[in-house]
């Protein structure tokens, strides 16, 4: 635990009643938080989401009108409109739509209510990608070479011949991978440019980008932090997340296979002593990428994470309920042993060949329970898999004393786990699951690129 | 002259057309973006040709298997 010279006097504020902002997994996973700490919820749905399984499981539901996300789960009016009438005292974003979202955080704060994750300053400064880049770097985080925003083509040029090819363009206000593009020479650089920008207005409303040396098979390594109010954080250390596809993550796993404890538990109090000094608030995570040359800082995730249960499961420390407790000024919990390994699969409802997302009614829906196994789900029998919202249906995560056993467990899960009505990317895990080099260890961020490149047929199961 | 349907490959929601009628596009070539859970869905030419009709507009919800353009070679 870190713990910086000023101290801020925060009076604990009472959480009664939470309005849930989100859908799927996470809001059920919310709700149970609610109900394990004896607080009362509020989960709002759309017409499609209407039959999810956390609407019964919450104290309140209430029915948003319209359906796309816009009109929806990112409405902020309906939102704040439902956590007035409910009477609920507290918001919690869950991760996506509304999580990182400065306006929509400092909205719940002006009506009086407790927001559930940082202080807004926070969701500014790191939502702006450039600008987390200079406060990490300034705080001594290692980062790869990179730029300011750029403005126009000839500077463009000039900090690409100093940074070297290849370089990826990214845009500053996004995340995900969205709109991210490599460029392996400095003709393609104006082309990139154009491209990346457009992505990035239509989708995060800035067409600011910045260049960054592109680190060929890297592996994405993550740290958790936790942060109070009182000038304290800690950190429950990492998570590997490099099994990606379209820059979206698939399989994550703590602790790290083949890298150097020693080297981690480093880079972990390194983030949790910034943390501290900069006086962040609530949990987040720090995203790096990890190389033999090095490892350089990504970007800060301002909320609860898809891959939190990775982590629940390795440290017992329970990360959506030390949000509430955090966001209510409480203290951090105690300092955690890192114990057993744990393996998050994502369950998506997608082909494992093409990725094409996949849309249907959930005609057989059947989650395993065994031992070692915790599935998190919004889906239940009988329910829509929409176009409108993201295409995970499951997070099944595996624990064991070993990476192997682990490993074996979430093997087994996917096997028992019956999906009947949709597509979904079991074989694909499986494959994964299976392969010599995941199962060596040697993971890089392009492993699911270069085995769909290859045209070799996925086993179905 | 040959017609060929361009069809969507999912459900989902038209979010860019990036060819015009009239356009000449080569096999391969991307003729639209949908949208679906999230993710952008390239609409790709299955063959060279000149694109002779566009079926959908932006915004507009296509189902799997939709043809929402002609190409003629």
């Amino acid at each position: 635990m870190t713990q910086s010279k000023q101290q801020t006097s925060s009076q604990p504020r009472a959480i009664r009643k939470i309005l849930i902002a989100n859908r799927g997994a996470i809001a059920r996973r919310i709700v149970r938080a609610c109900n394990e700490l004896g607080l009362e919820s509020v989960v709002v749905h759309t017409s499609v989401d209407a039959h999810a399984p956390y609407i019964d499981e919450a104290s309140e539901a209430h029915a948003l009108k319209g359906l796309r996300p816009a009109d929806s789960y990112l409405d902020q009016e309906q939102l704040l409109g439902i956590a007035r009438s409910s009477g609920a005292d507290a918001v919690h974003p869950g991760y996506g739509f509304l999580s990182e979202n400065a306006g929509f955080a400092q909205r719940v704060i002006d009506a009086g209510l407790t927001f559930i994750g940082p202080d807004p300053v926070w969701l500014e400064r790191m939502g702006d990608k450039v600008n987390a880049r200079r406060i990490m770097a300034e705080q001594g985080m290692p980062i790869f070479d990179g730029s300011d925003f750029i403005t126009d083509l000839a500077t463009a040029r000039e900090i690409a011949l100093t940074i070297g090819f290849p370089l990826v363009v990214k845009p500053s206000g996004g995340g995900g991978g969205m709109g991210m593009q490599v460029v392996d020479h400095i003709e393609a650089l104006e082309a990139a440019l154009t491209q990346a920008q457009t992505v990035a207005a239509a989708a995060f409303g800035s067409s600011d980008v910045y260049l960054e040396r592109w680190i060929p098979q890297p592996r994405h390594i993550e740290y958790q932090i936790l942060a109070d109010e009182h000038g304290n954080a800690m950190h429950l250390y990492e998570r590997e997340c490099s099994v990606q596809r379209r820059h979206q993550k698939l399989i994550e796993e703590s602790p790290a296979p083949g890298i150097e404890a020693a080297v981690l538990r480093k880079q972990a109090e390194r983030g949790a002593e910034i943390c501290a000094q900069l006086g962040y608030n609530n949990v987040g995570t720090l995203e790096t990428l990890y190389s033999d040359g090095g490892s350089g800082f990504l970007e800060m995730n301002t909320r609860i994470q898809v891959e939190h249960g990775v982590t629940e499961e390795v440290t017992g420390v329970d990360l959506v309920q030390q949000q509430i407790l955090l966001a209510a000024g409480g203290r951090l919990p105690e300092p955690a042993e890192l114990s057993g390994h744990a393996i998050e699969v994502r369950l998506y409802a997608e082909d494992s060949q093409t990725l094409m997302p996949s849309t249907g009614v959930l005609r057989i829906f059947q989650p395993p329970q065994l031992f070692g196994v915790r599935v998190e789900t919004g889906y239940q029998q009988g329910q829509e898999v929409s176009p409108y919202y993201d295409a995970l249906l499951a997070k099944i995560i595996a624990k064991g004393r070993t990476r192997e056993q682990a490993i074996g467990r979430a093997v087994v899960a996917l096997q028992a786990f019956t999906v009947q009505g949709v597509q979904t990317n079991a074989a694909l895990l499986l494959r994964v699951l299976r392969d010599t080099d995941f199962l060596r260890g040697e993971i890089d961020t392009g492993m699911v690129a270069r085995i769909l490149r290859t045209g070799e047929r996925i086993p179905a199961l | 002259m040959a017609k060929q349907d361009v069809e969507s490959e999912v459900t989902g929601n038209v979010w860019k057309v990036l060819k015009s009628v009239g356009d000449s596009v080569s096999e391969g070539e991307v003729i639209m973006i949908l949208e679906s859970m999230k993710m952008e869905i390239p609409v790709e030419a299955p063959g060279a040709g000149t694109l002779t009709q566009v079926l959908v507009e932006p915004e507009e919800q296509v189902e799997e298997d939709q043809v929402v353009a002609i190409i003629e070679s």
